[in-house]
């Protein structure tokens, strides 16, 4: 068990596993130094420059290269430096690295790991400030990935490097200095969700910074009264649908909170699921379909904070019937 | 003096033919079976279509990937386009694996998951044509870096269109390639149109050639009908690679026979203009120099025939050969998650 930051946290993954193949590469702008976020600090002068890959400002071949080493025989691990600019490379990763292996009937396989820092970075503007899970959970071939603690930024970018398949993932911009306990060696499967609070009255499912949120949440609603079950979904394709709905037939409600624009975003998927299968009150929140502003009341209009969730969990739990709340005080 | 039946030219040359009428027989039965495959430029879809979607035939183009690969070793690379059943051919697919492939069958080299826009033959380094414009390059100087990671004599050969060089992986991947040295040779196929477009009028400056020579890379600019100076000028580039020496570029004119798609008539060109490339047909040119070099009449109508019949042999079995299962839709699509489809 070591204390690292979650930068620090998938630095380590990185070089372990690169020790261990040596067919695992990494390529980016600046990876070379250590990359943006220190996240692949120490990892050129280990590995040398063969190895962790200095790039031209070239996002579509970055990751089009990317795709060509994989068929050929590598592992890439690709730095995109924030998902706003992945945006550069989005045919190299619709249209080729999720399709090549289904397309070419099996004949290749494209075992990448894109790492694409998504989400709010604070006082960024609206190029920095993104968050496109959606996107590419909409799309067949991919592997969605959205750690929220550096214990978990540890086994899940193992577990993505190992998985053979093209894996976005998705660490958070602001998450980078946060601390925690990382036990070595862990894995986690992809694909299964971590309950990272347990509760009777209503089920909050949640990725990436906004489990933090919702955490906090789930404490100041526990002081008026309701018992609020968090479940941080991790990978957002496959998600963990059976975790979700076992909690959710539990509690009879569902709150899905995440930082994307609301409109469209993953969480409605979560919610029409549990409304199917379930049909019980189900709720949404997310951004407003506005741009993330730079001035900073501006951009607190896109930050989904815990006061915001207790809101949103108290409208779902009042709609059960008036006095809901005050009865379980 | 004219050289003897049996010299190596004569031998080389009569190769590389049989390579270009291989392409072509293939291209024109592909083309025969394309009929109402599509709904495009005013034509109906029709129900019958034995090859379905947009077919987009080299017809014309032949010399370009047969003096290319003709240079190449099995255990090379090369990434092709959406007009790309030359460049497979020519790498040494099966050609009734690839008519499979279009027939959509099971028997298909992607199991009639990619058609003609992406067929593939990785046992032959053939790494898939692409839907998308200039999407190869990229994807070739990665098959290069990992080729060049790994060590060995093995090189890339990326083909793409004159189209290509108005696209951001162009600039993006030539410079790739130079910068970390990488043994790929890049080919133009300039067959002068994009989609229904002359190339000229959309191109800035000297085109294709001039750019590539502006990021650093040497290259030279070919008759791409005539099929012995592009294996000449692919000799010469493609030694170059092999030794070591960073990338290479090789600017091949030719023209295409057809419209964009086989049921794109072309009325957007001059009657002219055709009649004029036609008179530059690859086949043409290169029948005149076995002839002049003393090979008969009838041993160029034996190879036709040869090739036709070859090509005849691969629609037939494609026509036989079993649809995949509907259950095929649902694999090889990924590992993690597999099943979900919900």
């Amino acid at each position: 068990m070591a204390r690292l930051t979650y930068a620090q946290a998938a630095c380590t993954a990185l070089a372990e596993a690169m020790r261990a193949d040596p067919r695992i590469v990494a390529l980016g702008e600046d990876v070379g130094r250590g990359g943006i976020f220190a996240q692949y600090r120490g990892l050129a002068q280990a590995f040398g420059p063969e190895r962790v890959i200095d790039t031209p400002i070239s996002e579509a071949t970055i990751m089009g290269a990317a795709v060509g080493m994989a068929l050929n025989g590598l592992k890439p691990v690709v730095e995109m430096r924030v998902v706003d600019f992945a945006l550069c490379s989005m045919d190299e990763v619709v249209n080729q690295a999720a399709k090549a292996r289904y397309m070419f009937g099996g004949q290749g396989r494209v075992p990448l790991v894109a790492r694409m820092p998504n989400g709010l970075w604070s006082g960024s503007a609206a190029q920095h400030s993104q968050s496109l899970e959606a996107w590419f959970a909409h799309m067949p071939g991919l592997v969605v990935v959205t750690p929220a603690t550096p214990a978990d930024n540890y086994a899940l970018l193992h577990a993505a490097i190992e998985s053979g398949d093209p894996v976005i993932y998705m660490e958070h911009k602001e998450l980078w200095g946060t601390e925690g306990d990382v036990p070595e060696g862990r894995r986690i499967a992809l694909g299964t969700a971590d309950v990272r609070r347990a509760g009777g009255d209503a089920t909050l499912v949640t990725w990436s910074s906004t489990v933090h949120a919702a955490l906090a949440a789930a404490e100041s609603a526990a002081q008026r009264g309701l018992a609020v079950e968090v479940i941080d979904l991790r990978t957002i394709w496959p998600w963990d649908r059976d975790a979700v709905l076992a909690s959710a037939a539990k509690t009879g409600r569902l709150l899905v909170a995440h930082e994307a624009v609301q409109a469209g975003g993953f969480g409605a998927e979560v919610a029409a699921t549990v409304a199917e299968e379930l049909g019980i009150p189900v709720k949404r929140l997310g951004a407003p379909r506005i741009p993330a502003g730079y001035s900073k009341p501006l951009e607190d209009e896109v930050r989904i904070t815990p006061d915001k969730i207790v809101a949103a969990l108290v409208a779902l739990c009042d709609r059960q019937g008036p006095g809901k709340i005050a009865t379980r005080r | 003096m004219a050289a003897t039946v049996s010299s190596s030219n004569v031998q080389r040359l009569l190769s590389l033919y049989r390579t270009m009428l291989r392409i072509r027989a293939f291209e024109n039965a592909a083309e025969e079976a394309s009929k109402g495959g599509v709904a495009a430029f005013g034509a109906a879809l029709g129900t019958q279509a034995l090859v379905r979607g947009p077919l987009h035939l080299s017809t014309g183009q032949e010399a370009v990937p047969a003096g290319v690969c003709a240079n190449l070793e099995r255990t090379d690379l090369i990434t092709s386009t959406h007009r790309g059943h030359g460049h497979t051919i020519a790498k040494g697919a099966d050609v009734t694996a690839t008519m499979c492939e279009l027939f959509g069958r099971a028997s298909g080299f992607n199991g009639g998951k990619g058609g003609s826009m992406h067929i593939a033959d990785f046992s032959v380094g053939m790494l898939g044509a692409n839907g998308v414009v200039a999407a190869g390059i990229p994807i070739a100087a990665g098959a290069a870096h990992a080729l060049k990671l790994r060590g060995g004599k093995e090189i890339v050969a990326c083909f793409f269109g004159d189209g290509a060089v108005n696209r951001g992986p162009f600039l993006e991947g030539l410079n790739w390639a130079q910068i970390y040295r990488l043994p790929v040779l890049f080919v133009c196929e300039d067959n002068r149109y994009s989609a229904t477009t002359a190339t000229e009028a959309m191109t800035g400056g000297e085109g294709a050639a001039a750019r590539a020579h502006a990021i650093g890379l040497h290259g030279r600019v070919v008759d791409g009908n005539d099929v012995e100076v592009v294996d000449a000028a692919a000799s010469t580039l493609v030694e170059e690679v092999r030794a070591g020496r960073g990338p290479r570029f090789l600017h091949a004119v030719t023209y295409r026979v057809k419209g964009h798609v086989s049921v794109d008539p072309a009325a957007y060109r001059h009657a002219d203009e055709v009649s004029r490339a036609l008179e530059e047909d690859p086949l043409r040119t290169a029948a005149e120099k076995l002839a002049a070099l003393g090979v008969t009449a009838a041993e160029v109508e034996r190879l036709r025939g040869e090739a036709e019949r070859e090509i005849a042999a691969a629609v037939a079995a494609a026509h036989a050969a079993p649809w995949p299962e509907a259950g095929r839709a649902y694999d090889d699509i990924q590992d993690t998650g597999s099943g979900r489809w919900f």
